[in-house]
């Protein structure tokens, strides 16, 4: 089991749950991921992204712009 | 038992592809989504952008549909691919500068590869005979079956009672009866569909999933066309084209200037990529210079700034100009008066 990190700052919505898709898709269950964004829309995108496809979401922190999101790979 | 059918549904967010692919869940298929994202979708971008919408983001429609149905969504990229659909449709555009029919057929082409390569059986749209004057009509819902590829395996449940049976309804891995016959304009059958499944809430795009039907939005994709004498687009210029007031005086460049703090915060990220110019005198809006701009040029364009900053009753305001590569510039201008500004210089 590992961390990786994305940066998805400056990206609009939809990008950043698709790049977070992506990133997913080459890690494992039980692997924790942490994206970096600035889209305020992601932090009801990404953790909505994460309830259809079986994901968990760990954390999420604002921090004026920057928003961090933690979340942990599901099963398949 | 043997394993469940297997269907892809194509969700662009929009109560149709809901209904159709619950219709298919509640049939003991296996269903799973797909959206497409071109770049020109409505979702999300905008209110990302604009100060007042940035207190309540809003939701993304098809993660939001994805929930009411409780089935996996993949959100796929294809930007770079799906330039060539909207610089060359083979089949032409709608009102605007919407090519939807060369759309369907290279989504649903798109789809096809998609179940190949994950091993489900079927695709499944909300397409509805009539519902939409281009690309779903009687005769052009077959064309996207046949040239996508995806033929018999292209399933549209909202009204496959109106089309021939396609090999899912044959093979009885779906009941044709408890399919649809819904055609032409009328959104009744669907909102009474909708409410026998207990949805509400909705979205309800008025006129199609993407800017490209939208008259004003084509009208500056046409014009920034013609202006580089290609036909040709980058993401950043059609994310650009959704923000700002659009000012073309000549036509060797045009103005994008900041309407509100958000936008102007947006357009801050395109500092290092485009000549821009900031009041200093006053406080005003940022504005990027799109184009070959020379020094008359930036003149004129520093008395429109001028004109959309605080200090557009001054005798003159102050104007710096960046250019890319760190030269700045500062101007003392006049600000032009607005009626001075020509209507069509509007885009
Ligand atoms: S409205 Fe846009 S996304 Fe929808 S079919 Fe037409 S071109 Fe494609």
């Amino acid at each position: 089991m590992s961390g990786s990190e994305l940066d998805a700052r400056r990206m609009l919505c939809p990008m950043p749950v698709i790049r977070t898709q992506e990133k997913v898709e080459q890690l494992q269950a039980g692997d924790t991921l942490t994206v970096f964004c600035s889209d305020p829309g992601a932090i009801h995108d990404i953790p909505a992204w994460c309830r259809v496809n079986g994901h968990e979401v760990l954390d999420i922190q604002q921090q004026g712009e920057e928003i961090t999101i933690r979340l942990r790979v599901g099963e398949e | 038992m043997s394993e469940p059918r297997k269907a892809v549904a194509l969700i662009s967010g929009g109560l149709d592809s809901l209904l159709a692919a619950k219709v298919i869940q509640e049939q003991g298929i296996h269903v799973e989504g797909i959206n497409f994202y071109t770049g020109f979708c409505v979702e999300g971008h905008t209110h990302a952008i604009r100060k007042k919408d940035r207190a309540r983001p809003k939701r993304n429609n098809a993660l939001w549909v994805a929930e009411q149905l409780g089935i996996k969504l993949h959100i796929i990229d294809i930007i770079e691919e799906y330039k060539d659909v909207v610089i060359n449709p083979k089949h032409g555009y709608g009102a605007n500068l919407n090519p939807c029919l060369d759309c369907k057929v290279f989504m649903v082409q798109k789809a096809r590869q998609w179940i190949e390569a994950k091993g489900f059986d079927f695709i499944i749209t909300g397409e509805v005979i009539g519902q939409r004057p281009m690309s779903q009509r009687k005769d052009t819902l077959p064309v996207i079956s046949r040239e996508s590829g995806a033929d018999e395996l292209l399933l549209r449940p909202l009204c496959a009672k109106n089309l021939e049976p396609t090999r899912p309804e044959r093979e009885g891995w779906v009941d044709r009866d408890r399919l649809h016959g819904f055609e032409g304009r009328t959104r009744k059958p669907q909102m009474a569909l909708a409410a026998s499944f207990g949805f509400e809430d909705y979205a309800q795009p008025a006129g199609g999933c993407c800017f490209l039907t939208d008259k004003q939005y084509s009208h500056k994709l046409a014009d920034l066309w013609k202006a580089r004498g290609e036909r040709r687009y980058e993401l950043d210029d059609i994310m650009l084209l959704k923000v700002g007031r659009h000012i073309r005086p000549r036509p060797n460049f045009k103005m994008i200037i900041g309407r509100e703090e958000g936008e102007n915060r947006f357009l801050q990220g395109y500092r290092k990529q485009y000549t821009h110019m900031l009041t200093t005198s006053h406080p005003g809006p940022l504005v990027l210079i799109d184009g070959d701009a020379g020094p008359d040029d930036l003149e004129l364009a520093a008395q429109i700034t001028a004109r959309f900053s605080q200090g557009r009753d001054a005798d003159s305001v102050d104007i710096e100009v960046h250019i890319p590569g760190g030269e700045v510039h500062s101007l003392q201008v006049q600000p032009m008066p607005g009626a001075a500004i020509p209507r069509d210089w509007y885009l």
